[in-house]
């Protein structure tokens, strides 16, 4: 597409000014049954580049469904709608019909809640986005798995390894590995949806040390049901009741000193 | 050991005539299953006492040979000036009777079909269960494909999934029926041919550089269409289970590959097939081994009792005519072969050895490709886990 305002279409997209946010979110209402019930209620919020945004809230208040908005993963039921406002990412209004959702999430990454590496080797794991990107170059494949190997922690542990089944890896690993295939094919935006649900202590101190650092490169967004993991890695915070957007600030002030009741109530642990 | 004390059990039986009830039950039900397992091992027991001496001999290659080389020919019964029964193949008969032109013959018999042995219908069934596979595995997983990762739910794939699942039941001699006026009558299928038939409606148009016609002539009694008639009798089947397949595969694979901007076939094609394979291609031996055993869908439409060449040595032409022809020749098939034998011949104790020694065949054909994709299939469901 030679559309300049599409500005997805281009593998290097602008880089965003650090004040500016790279996702907006304005007044987005969203159904999963084509419009009769709304899931997602005028949600406003701005999302800045290079930082770590947290959705907390309790089970089913529609945060998985936000997320999985800003990579349009709910394409994928045929009843889901976006029925009205609308998303922007680096400036673009990510629903608008030269919108490519392939293109889109070549630059939004996602890691899902349940480890899911592919019963292939290491290295085809994290080559893998690249590949359906067309790229064969076995130089330019090796570079990319070994810099998002390393990035994500794991280089060191599986290199004697890369050809070995991913799935001999431990479930920590696996999620590491998974984390190191989102960020091969280079995203602005990396979206995390409970990554550390089914890992232990250990290892989720392992992937939260890794979000610190991937902080740098990427803008991350992680939903978690773990207050202590949100204030822990997050620089911002918002929180979701019943599909609509209660508060949205920085994470200091949501867990500190919260404006409205229901945000204390549910992070002092009183519901949810 | 604790005390046992009867009187404090608090699981004592306590009427006798509910046990009785219950074990009277218990014997009935068990007699069913037995019943079931009586009749199997029937079946099984009679076809291999009475097949097994066909093909298994007491001396060297302890096989015989004959019976899987040969096709099946005239046998002759006769008794000799001795008064002992002879039976022999008609073209080592006539053979005999030139070596020794003063023999006496008496009483002599002719049985078509009952000498010689099975290659002929064993070749044409295992042709047309190639066919079969061919084109079913490439429509069913096309179909399940479609069906499970791109058609939308709704009322349209219902509808199309319930008129797949009524095809299972439809009767295989109706299935017989469709393949002879679909493949075999119906003028618009090509041949690649050098002589066009008076049949030909549409055309047959001149291969430009050949001697050779594109000829719309229909395919007749065929290779072609006995596995095409097999093929959609074996579709309800393999779409099935090609379905079934594909939803085994862990949707978390479909996502991971989606969010990393793959496209939709790219992520079926990467993502989803290679896990599903194994399930999708074992069911299919399955449904396939299924629909080979039937003998009305090729009865009309592929099948001829005698025929004295394999369908390679019978066609015509190089190339893609030879192919062609190849395609469209009739064939023997094993079913339609102990169809002949059995029911279409007198009862005559000379025919039994043919009879038992084709079923034993097929018996243990059948049998041993459901098992192994049986066994393929544990296997690899043991093997893929995530
Ligand atoms: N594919 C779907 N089709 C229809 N409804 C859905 C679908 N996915 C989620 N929902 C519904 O949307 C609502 C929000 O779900 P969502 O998964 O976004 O919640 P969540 O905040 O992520 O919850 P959790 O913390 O348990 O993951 C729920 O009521 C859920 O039942
Ligand atoms: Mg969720």
């Amino acid at each position: 597409m030679n559309d300049s305002s599409s500005t997805l279409d281009s593998a290097d997209a602008p880089e965003v000014a650090s004040n500016e946010p790279i996702i907006s979110i304005d007044n987005l209402s969203f159904s999963y049954d084509l419009g009769s019930t709304n899931t997602l209620r005028d949600i406003s919020l701005e999302i800045p580049a290079g930082k770590v945004t947290a959705f907390i809230g309790p089970s089913g208040c529609g945060k998985s469904t936000l997320l999985r908005c800003l990579n349009r993963m709910n394409d994928l039921v045929d009843t889901a709608k976006v029925t009205g406002g609308s998303i922007s990412i680096l400036g673009q209004d990510i629903n608008a019909p030269d919108v490519e959702a392939i293109e889109l999430r070549k630059h939004v990454g996602m890691v899902f809640q349940k480890y899911n590496p592919f019963p292939k080797s290491i290295y085809e794991n994290v080559a893998y986005g690249l590949r359906v990107q067309g790229i064969k170059n076995k130089s330019v494949l090796d570079q990319a798995v070994e810099e998002s190997l390393q990035k994500s922690a794991l280089w060191d542990e599986v290199k004697d390894r890369l050809d070995s089944s991913a799935l001999g890896l431990s479930g920590g690993q696996q999620q590491r590995l998974c984390i190191a295939r989102a960020i091969a094919v280079k995203p602005q935006i990396v979206l995390m949806d409970e990554p550390c649900s089914a890992l232990d202590p250990i290892a989720t101190a392992r992937i939260e040390e890794l979000i610190a650092e991937l902080q740098e490169d990427f803008t991350i967004v992680i939903v978690t049901h773990n207050m202590q993991q949100a204030t822990r890695v997050s620089n911002r915070t918002a929180f979701f009741y019943l599909g609509e957007l209660i508060e949205y600030d920085d994470t200091s002030k949501i867990f500190g000193n919260p404006t409205r009741k229901q945000t204390e109530d549910y992070v002092s642990g009183r519901f949810g | 050991m604790p005390e046992e004390t009867p009187s404090t059990n608090p699981f004592q039986a306590t009427s006798s005539k509910r046990k009785v009830k219950d074990r009277i039950g218990t014997v009935i039900f068990a007699c069913f299953t037995y019943f079931v397992l009586a009749c199997a091992l029937f079946i099984f027991g009679k076809i291999t006492y009475d097949g097994a001496p066909v093909l298994f001999t007491s001396e060297a290659p302890f096989i015989n040979t004959k019976f899987f080389t040969e096709s099946p020919q005239t046998l002759v019964e006769f008794t000799n000036g001795a008064g002992e029964l002879i039976r022999m193949d008609q073209t080592d008969f006539t053979v005999f009777k030139e070596e020794n032109p003063d023999v006496t013959i008496n009483d002599e018999h002719t049985f078509s079909y009952s000498g010689g042995g099975i290659a002929g219908p064993l070749v044409g069934t295992a042709l047309l269960v190639l066919v079969c596979m061919v084109v079913s595995l490439f429509i069913g997983v096309a179909a399940a494909i479609y069906l499970s990762e791109y058609a939308k739910k709704g009322k349209l794939v219902s509808a199309i999934r319930l008129a797949i699942m009524n095809l299972a039941g439809v009767p295989s001699i109706v299935y017989g029926l469709f393949g002879f006026a679909f493949f075999c009558l119906a003028p618009w299928f090509p041949v690649f041919t050098y002589e066009v038939n008076a049949e030909t409606t549409i055309g047959a148009f001149k291969i430009p550089l050949t001697d050779g016609y594109l000829s719309f002539q229909g395919w007749g009694n065929s290779l072609l269409a006995g596995g095409l008639t097999l093929a959609v009798m074996a579709l309800p089947v393999i779409i099935a289970a090609c379905e079934e397949s594909l939803k085994a595969v862990p949707g978390g694979f479909r996502e991971a590959s989606l969010a990393l901007g793959a496209t939709r076939w790219q992520c079926i094609r990467t993502a989803v097939l290679p896990y599903a394979a194994p399930g999708i291609l074992t069911a299919s031996v399955l449904g396939v081994t299924r629909v080979a055993g039937e003998t009305a869908p090729i009865m009309f439409t592929a099948a001829v009792a005698d025929k004295a060449k394999m369908p390679w040595q019978d066609a015509q032409g190089s190339g893609v005519f030879w192919f062609s022809d190849m395609l469209t020749q009739s064939v023997q098939a094993l079913p339609y072969h102990i169809y002949t034998v059995s029911a279409r011949l007198p009862a005559h104790e000379a025919i039994n050895d043919m009879r038992y020694g084709s079923v034993f065949v097929f018996l243990i054909l059948v049998v041993g490709f459901a098992m192994t994709s049986v066994v393929l299939r544990a296997r690899y469901r043991n093997k893929l886990k995530w």
